[in-house]
Parts: C-alpha cells; structure tokens; sequence
C-alpha cells in the first residue's frame, strides 16, 4: 500500500486560506444556557398549570431530604448545562466538568435518604413498582426533547471534550427531568429516579464514547 | 523582573492576532493565510513545552492549523487569541502523544530487523526442486540420488555443520562428505554441458 505523501505546512496554509468562508461568530456560551434553561423553565410552568401546586409544596416539604432531592436536581440541570456549553468551546478546560458535581452530589444523596426513609415506611414499594412506568415513560417524554434541545445548541460550537461535554448534557437532561417529574409525581421519586437517570445517564456517555461526541 | 519589551511585543502580537482572526471570520483570506503563517512557531513551541518528539511536532501543527479552521466561529475577538490558540494546541499535543504512545505499544519501528526478518513464504531449505528463482539448478539436485541430495540441501544450501548435519541424518561424516563430493562433481557436470 503506497503511503500518502504529507503534506507541508505551506500546502494546508494555502489551501484552508484559499477556501474560506465568512463565518458567524457563536453567541455566548451564557446566552445560550440561558436559552436552553429557559426552555426548561417554560416546561416547569407549563406543568405547574395542571399540577396541584400545594399538594406538590406540601409533599415536598414533609421530609427534607425531597425538597432537597428538587433543589438538588434542578441545580445539576443547571450546572450540568453551563459545563456542557463551556466544554463545548475549543478552549475550554475539562475541569468544567466538575462544574455540576456540587448538585450531583446534593440530589444522590438526598435521594439516597429518601431511599432509607422508603425503607422504613413499609409499603412504598408497592407503589412505587406500580407507577414505575408511567415515570419512566414521562421521564423519556421529557428527556428527549430537552436533549435535543441541548444537542442543537451544542452542535454550534466545536468541543476538544465531546464525550465530557455529551456526559454534561446528559448529567443536564437528566436532572432538568427529574426536576420536572416533581409536579406530577404523588411521591419520592428518588428510587427510580436514581435507577433510570442513572441508566440515562450511562446511555448517553456511551453513545458519545462510541460516537466520539460526534453526535453533538 | 519580567522583561517589558518582550511583554509588550507579546501584546502588540496578541492584537494582530486577534484582528487577523476577526478579519478570517468574515471572509478575509489574507488575514487568515498571514495568521496561521505567524502562528506556526507558537504552536511548534507549545508542542515542544508538551514535550513532543521534535519528528511528531509537525502533525501537532497541522491538527492546530485543522482545529483552529473548524472552530474559527467559536472565537471571540473581544479575548486573548494566544489564550484562544495555546489551549487548543496543549489539547492536540496531547492527542498527538496519546496517539503515538498506542501506536508505539503495537508497533515497532525496527527497519534493520525488517530486512533481516525471513520472508516464510520462501521456498529454501528442502524446496529447491520447487523454486522458481533458480529453476536449472533445482532441476539439477532434484536430479541427483536422494543421498547426495541431502548432503546438498543440508551442507550448502542450509548451512549445516558436519555434525549437525550428521546428527540429523543419522549418518557418519566421511559418508556425508562423500556424498557432497559427489553431488557437486555431478551438479558441475550436469551444469556445465548445459553450457
């Protein structure tokens, strides 16, 4: 097999010069957190219209580690989406991706306290097994849109991490979801939140992985 | 003490810089071709302080040069660009040595080895009536009585000792020299009249 012949700096200077193009400069990383944030903030209130907001406020504040478990999640959205459009610029450190791990940590383990307290309540279980699917078909419902939200977002810059800034994205959905799954759960949805964004998560790192990111 | 003039030509070309990158974003080829021409010693540089062999700092080079053309819409002129362009050519550096270092695990590059490396689709030892780069004298000894034959294959064209050669046929030496004595009168004699 012939090797191909490499080809000099002054060649590849000469031929990117020779085709460039205009290009539109990409809006700041802010302002476009801000935009996908948003969107989830309009999902919130489009929710909060058909939810029975005290019923939500009263189950939220009965234990601490539930509210806890929102602000965590609604925090690792956040988080998690700033780090994904910072990581998503060339000359960005992958350090960002530790950006989220303040609201990772506060959601895990507030849900793992509602874990231990579901154990004590006998019975929750039950219902918990019972309405898995439902959760786990309004999760999906609200994961995808918001990931191909962050995915159209993302695809305009040009990340030298893209599997850190897929994991960050996903990290955002994930979160983003589970903060919304609290104005139509009856309960703690700690369990199974834990169980399918964690498979979420894991989903969307390997398809990056084996993508190379490319797929943002 | 910081030297002031370096400082301030360190400026003075982080402005040009920027300027000719802001001019390649809207289209202004000259800029662009004299940006990537004036940053190729920076790069190189930052490669070096990677610590890349000085025979990969070329495809360091060529993956910035690549990098900094796709990612051009994510500059922001209102920042450093030697900010902008060290911390993309730090990233390739260490793809580059990430890279080589898989390929030096697999691979190695031994050239003198390579050409003294046996080729085993040859036909050598025991396969002279087949070969084909010497097809009269392989005619030649397949011709001759499987003894004499074998004192051939292993004296000559194996390079056996004596008593290699003898241990492995079973033979005595004096048989087996005498054997070879006989096989080369027969082979100059066969070989010859063909001339």
């Amino acid at each position: 097999m012939a090797v191909p012949e490499a080809i000099s700096h002054e060649s590849l200077i000469g031929a990117l010069a020779a085709g460039l193009k205009p290009v539109k400069p990409l809006r700041s990383f802010a302002l476009q957190a801000a935009v996908w944030l948003g969107a989830v903030a309009v999902m919130a209130g489009g929710l909060a219209l058909f939810a029975d907001l005290p019923a939500v406020a009263a189950r939220l504040l009965a234990a601490p580690d539930m509210w806890l478990a929102a602000t965590g999640s609604a925090l690792t959205a956040a988080l998690g989406a700033i780090a994904a459009f910072q990581l998503s610029l060339p000359d960005r450190k992958p350090w960002w991706a530790l950006l989220p791990l303040p609201g990772l940590v506060l959601w895990l383990s507030a849900s793992g306290l509602g874990c231990l307290r579901s154990v004590a309540e006998m019975g929750v279980y039950e219902e918990i097994f019972a309405e898995s699917r439902a959760c786990l078909v309004f999760i999906l419902a609200m994961s995808i849109p918001l990931s191909a939200a962050l995915i159209v977002l993302l695809r305009r810059g040009y990340s030298l991490h893209p599997n850190l800034m897929g994991l960050m994205a996903g990290i955002a959905a994930a979160g983003a979801s589970v903060m919304l799954l609290n104005f139509v759960h009856p309960h703690d949805p700690s369990v199974i939140g834990i169980a399918v964004h964690g498979t979420g998560i894991a989903l969307v790192a390997a398809f990056n992985r084996l993508t190379g990111g490319r797929g943002y | 003490m910081p030297d002031e003039g370096k400082l301030t030509r360190d400026m003075e070309r982080d402005r040009q810089w920027s300027a000719w990158m802001a001019a390649a974003q809207t289209g202004d080829s000259q800029a662009y071709d004299r940006l990537l021409r004036g940053c190729l010693p920076f790069i190189a540089q930052v490669a070096y302080g990677q610590r890349v062999p000085a025979d990969r700092v070329d495809d360091v080079v060529q993956d910035v040069l690549m990098t900094v053309h796709r990612a051009r819409h994510t500059y922001d002129p209102a920042r450093p660009f030697t900010a902008w362009l060290r911390v993309i050519a730090q990233r390739r550096a260490i793809d580059v040595l990430r890279r080589s270092g898989r390929q030096n695990s697999r691979e190695v590059h031994a050239p003198l080895v390579f050409e003294m490396y046996a080729d085993p689709g040859a036909q050598t030892a025991g396969g002279w009536e087949k070969s084909g780069v010497s097809a009269e004298i392989g005619k030649a000894i397949a011709g001759l009585s499987p003894g004499q034959r074998e004192a051939v294959e292993r004296l000559t064209l194996q390079g056996q000792s004596l008593d290699e050669a003898a241990k492995a046929t079973g033979r005595s030496k004096g048989a087996l020299k005498v054997n070879l004595h006989r096989a080369l009168n027969a082979l100059r004699g066969q070989l010859g009249n063909r001339e």
